[in-house]
C-alpha cells in the first residue's frame, strides 16, 4: 500500500468528489422531480412540464453520465495519487 | 400456425439457447460456481447484470403500473436507476477490493464478528425470498397467458422450470446464459414499443414518442392521455396524486435497497480489477436505461390503448358492445386474457356493453401485470410479437430469479454451514447444500406467490425496503467510518430490519397473510408512509443505533481499522482469496 500521508489525501478527494456527484444526484432526482416540479411547472415539454420529463427519464441520463463521470475522475485519482492496481 | 404454437416455439427455442450455454459452461469448482472466476469483462458483466437486475418486475410489471398510476409511479423509474449511483460511489469498488465472494462475508470480517455475519445471511435470505415472490407472480401471469391455462397452474410450471434452470449451473453458466437473456428481453420489450409508437406518433423512438404528438388529434400524446382519462372519471396522468412525502421516501427506498441488494452487489466481485467495477456499474445502467427510458413510453401508450378498444368511437360515445368482444378478431386479447382470470369483465347493467370507467358503472377489470404481455395484442401487432414478448418476460423474471437464489444457496452453503456449522464440508458436499437450499427457497415462494402481497413490482418493492433497512447501512458504515464496532453494526441491522419487516407485516399481514393486517396502505399507520416506503427509515434508524451503539461500546481494534484502510484504495487488489 502507499505511504499513510499520500492515501489520506486520495480518500479525502474522493469523498469531494463523492459529496458533488450526490448533490448532483440529489437535485436532478429528488428535485426535480418531486419537490421541485410546482417550481419548473412553466417550462412545457410534450404535453406536459419539465418536471414530469426529469422524473420519467431526465433523471436516468443524468444518472448514467455520473457514473461514468465518477469512474473517468477516479481512475485519474487513482494515477496521481499513486493507488492505482 | 396459431398463436399458441408460435408461442411455444419461440419460447421453446429460447429455452433451448439458455440451457444449451447452461451446460457449456457448466461450474466445475466453488469459486466458478459462485463468482464466474473473476474473468468478465465489465461490458459482459454491465450486460449479465442488467439482466440480473431486469426481473419481472421492471419487464412485466412496471410499465402496467405506469400505466395506470401515471406520475405517481415516476419513483421506480427513479428509483430502481438512480440505485446505480450510489452502487457505482459508495460500495462496489470497495467490496471488489476487499476480494471475497460473498456479501455477509464481508459484513463478518469487516465487523469482526460470526453474529454479524450471520445477522447479514438472515437479512438477505429474507429481503431476496420477498423479491422472489414477486418473481413467481410475474412468472405465473407469463406462463397462464402463453399455455392458456389458469394463474395458479402457470406459477407452478414456472416454479418447476425456475428450479431446474438454477440447480443446473452456478454463477459462471449464469453469467454467459444473462448475456443471451438480456439480448432475448430487450428485443422483446423495444420492438414491440417501436411499433406502438409508430403507430400513435409517427416516431420510431418510444422514448420521444411519449413527449410527441398524436397523429390522429394533432394533440401530444400525454394531454390527449390526460382528457380521455379524466373524461372516464379517472385521476390525471401527469399530475401529483401521491403525498410528496411518500413519493420521496419510496423513491429513496427503492434506490437505497438497489444498492444493498446482494444479488447485484456480488456482480461486482466478479469483474478483474476495482477500476472495472466502478464501469461496470456504468455499463449495468445503460443496459438497463435502454428499458427503462421506453417503459413510461410504453405504459402511457398501453394506456390509451386500452381506453381506445373499449371506446372505439372515442370518450363521448357509448362503450364497446358484448358481442364485439366476444366475436371481433380485434379483440380476441380480451377473450384470452379472460382465460387466465386476470382480466373480468361483466355486463352489470345488461345494456349490451362493457363500461371501462372510475365509477360503480365500470364493468371491466384488469391486473396491472397483464399490460406488458397484452399490449402487443392489444396493438393488433403480428403474431410473432407476441410470441417475443411471452419469451422476454419469462428470460426476465428467470435470469433473476436465478441470481436470487444463487445469492440465497451462497448465503446458506458457504456463510452458514461452511464457516459456522461445519467447516471440514466437502467440496461437493457445499454444492449439494446450495443446490438444496435453493430448492427450499423456491418451495417457500411458489407457495408465497399464490396469494401475493401485491403486483409483481410491489412486492418486488417489499424486498428493496428489506435490503435498504438492513444490508445497504452496514456495508456503507462498514467502508465510511471506522468508528463503528462489531456490537454497533449487529444493533443497527436488527434494528433496521425488524422495524422495516413489521411494518410490512402490520400493513400487508403477518407473513403476507392478508387477513392478518392492521392498517392497509390506502390508510397507512404513520402520515402517508406506505409499506413499500419505510425502507429508507429503517435505514436511518439502523445509521443512528449503530452510531449510539458503537460510541457506548469497545473501539475498533487497530487491525480492522487497518483493514478499512486498505479497501478504500485500490492498490493490491488481488484476484479473491479463496478458503
Amino acid at each position: 500500500m502507499a505511504d499513510k500521508s499520500s492515501s489520506n489525501a486520495y480518500w479525502k478527494a474522493n469523498i469531494r468528489t463523492i459529496q458533488l456527484f450526490l448533490v448532483i444526484w440529489f437535485v436532478c432526482s429528488f428535485g426535480f422531480g418531486i419537490l421541485l416540479r410546482p417550481m419548473l411547472a412553466g417550462i412545457k415539454v410534450g404535453g406536459t412540464d419539465l418536471g414530469f420529463w426529469f422524473a420519467q427519464q431526465g433523471s436516468i441520463l443524468v444518472f448514467l453520465v455520473l457514473i461514468f463521470a465518477y469512474a473517468w475522475r477516479m481512475n485519474k485519482l487513482d494515477r496521481e495519487h499513486g493507488v492505482e492496481e | 400456425m396459431d398463436q399458441f404454437t408460435l408461442n411455444l416455439l419461440v419460447v421453446g427455442a429460447t429455452f433451448v439457447l439458455y440451457i444449451g450455454i447452461a451446460i457449456w459452461a457448466r461450474a466445475g469448482s466453488t469459486s466458478e460456481f459462485y463468482a464466474a472466476g473473476r474473468g468478465v469483462h465489465p461490458i459482459v458483466n454491465g450486460m449479465a447484470t442488467g439482466a440480473d437486475w431486469m426481473s419481472a418486475a421492471s419487464f412485466i410489471s412496471m410499465a402496467g403500473i405506469i400505466a395506470f398510476g401515471g406520475y405517481d409511479t415516476s419513483a421506480y423509474l427513479m428509483g430502481w436507476t438512480g440505485g446505480y449511483v450510489l452502487l457505482a460511489m459508495l460500495l462496489a469498488p470497495y467490496l471488489r477490493k476487499f476480494g471475497k465472494f460473498t456479501v455477509p462475508e464481508f459484513i463478518g470480517d469487516r465487523f469482526y464478528s460470526q453474529t454479524a455475519r450471520t445477522v447479514a445471511v438472515i437479512c438477505l435470505i429474507i429481503a431476496s425470498i420477498t423479491y422472489v415472490i414477486g418473481q413467481m407472480t410475474g412468472v405465473g401471469v407469463a406462463f397462464s397467458r402463453f399455455l392458456e391455462v389458469s394463474n395458479t397452474t402457470g406459477l407452478f410450471i414456472g416454479a418447476a422450470i425456475v428450479f431446474m434452470y438454477a440447480v443446473l449451473g452456478g454463477m459462471k453458466g449464469i453469467t454467459y446464459t444473462q448475456v443471451a437473456q438480456y439480448v432475448v428481453l430487450i428485443i422483446a420489450y423495444t420492438i414491440p414499443a417501436i411499433f406502438i409508437s409508430l403507430q400513435l406518433t409517427g416516431n420510431p423512438i418510444p422514448g420521444l414518442g411519449l413527449f410527441s404528438n398524436d397523429t390522429s388529434s394533432g394533440a401530444p400524446i400525454l394531454s390527449t392521455l390526460n382528457d380521455t382519462v379524466e373524461a372516464l372519471g379517472f385521476k390525471s396522468y401527469t399530475g401529483q396524486h401521491d403525498t410528496t412525502l411518500n413519493m420521496f421516501l419510496f423513491t429513496m427506498t427503492l434506490m437505497i435497497g438497489t444498492a444493498g441488494l446482494p444479488h447485484v452487489i456480488v456482480r461486482f466481485f466478479t469483474v478483474p480489477r476495482v477500476a472495472d467495477a466502478r464501469s461496470s456499474a456504468g455499463w449495468a445502467l445503460v443496459f438497463i436505461a435502454l428499458l427503462y427510458l421506453t417503459a413510461p413510453a410504453v405504459g402511457a401508450m398501453a394506456r390509451l390503448n386500452l381506453v381506445k378498444t373499449f371506446y372505439p368511437n372515442g370518450v363521448d360515445q357509448p362503450a364497446v358492445e358484448m358481442t364485439a368482444i366476444e366475436n371481433d378478431q380485434n379483440l380476441a386479447w380480451v377473450r384470452n386474457w379472460a382465460k387466465t382470470g386476470l382480466l373480468t369483465f361483466d355486463d352489470k347493467n345488461a345494456d349490451g356493453r362493457i363500461e371501462y370507467s372510475a365509477g360503480d358503472s365500470n364493468e371491466l377489470t384488469v391486473n396491472r401485470d397483464i399490460i406488458t404481455l397484452a399490449n402487443p395484442e392489444i396493438a393488433n401487432l403480428p403474431g410473432w410479437v407476441i410470441a417475443l414478448v411471452a419469451a422476454g418476460g419469462l428470460a426476465a423474471a428467470l435470469s433473476t430469479a436465478a441470481g436470487l437464489l444463487m445469492a440465497i444457496s451462497s448465503a446458506v452453503s458457504h456463510d452458514l454451514i461452511k464457516s459456522q456449522i461445519n467447516p471440514n464440508i466437502s467440496e461437493k458436499g457445499e454444492l449439494l447444500a446450495a443446490r438444496i437450499s435453493m430448492a427450499v427457497a423456491i418451495a417457500i415462494a411458489t407457495y408465497l406467490g399464490l396469494n401475493p402481497p401485491g403486483f409483481a413490482a410491489q412486492t418486488v418493492a417489499l424486498a428493496f425496503g428489506l435490503a435498504a433497512s438492513s444490508i445497504f447501512p452496514a456495508l456503507m458504515m462498514g467502508i465510511f467510518s471506522k468508528k463503528i464496532n462489531n456490537t454497533g453494526a449487529v444493533a443497527g441491522m436488527l434494528v433496521g430490519l425488524v422495524t422495516t419487516l413489521v411494518y410490512i407485516f402490520l400493513h400487508k399481514g403477518w407473513f403476507f397473510v392478508a387477513s392478518t393486517a392492521s392498517f392497509s396502505d390506502s390508510a397507512p399507520m404513520i402520515l402517508s408512509i406506505k409499506s413499500t416506503s419505510f425502507g429508507v427509515i429503517g435505514a436511518i434508524l439502523n445509521f443512528i443505533t449503530a452510531f449510539v451503539v458503537s460510541n457506548a461500546t469497545k473501539e475498533t481494534p487497530e487491525d480492522i481499522q487497518e483493514l478499512v484502510e486498505s479497501i478504500r484504495v485500490p492498490k493490491g487488489a488481488g484476484a479473491a482469496v479463496d478458503h
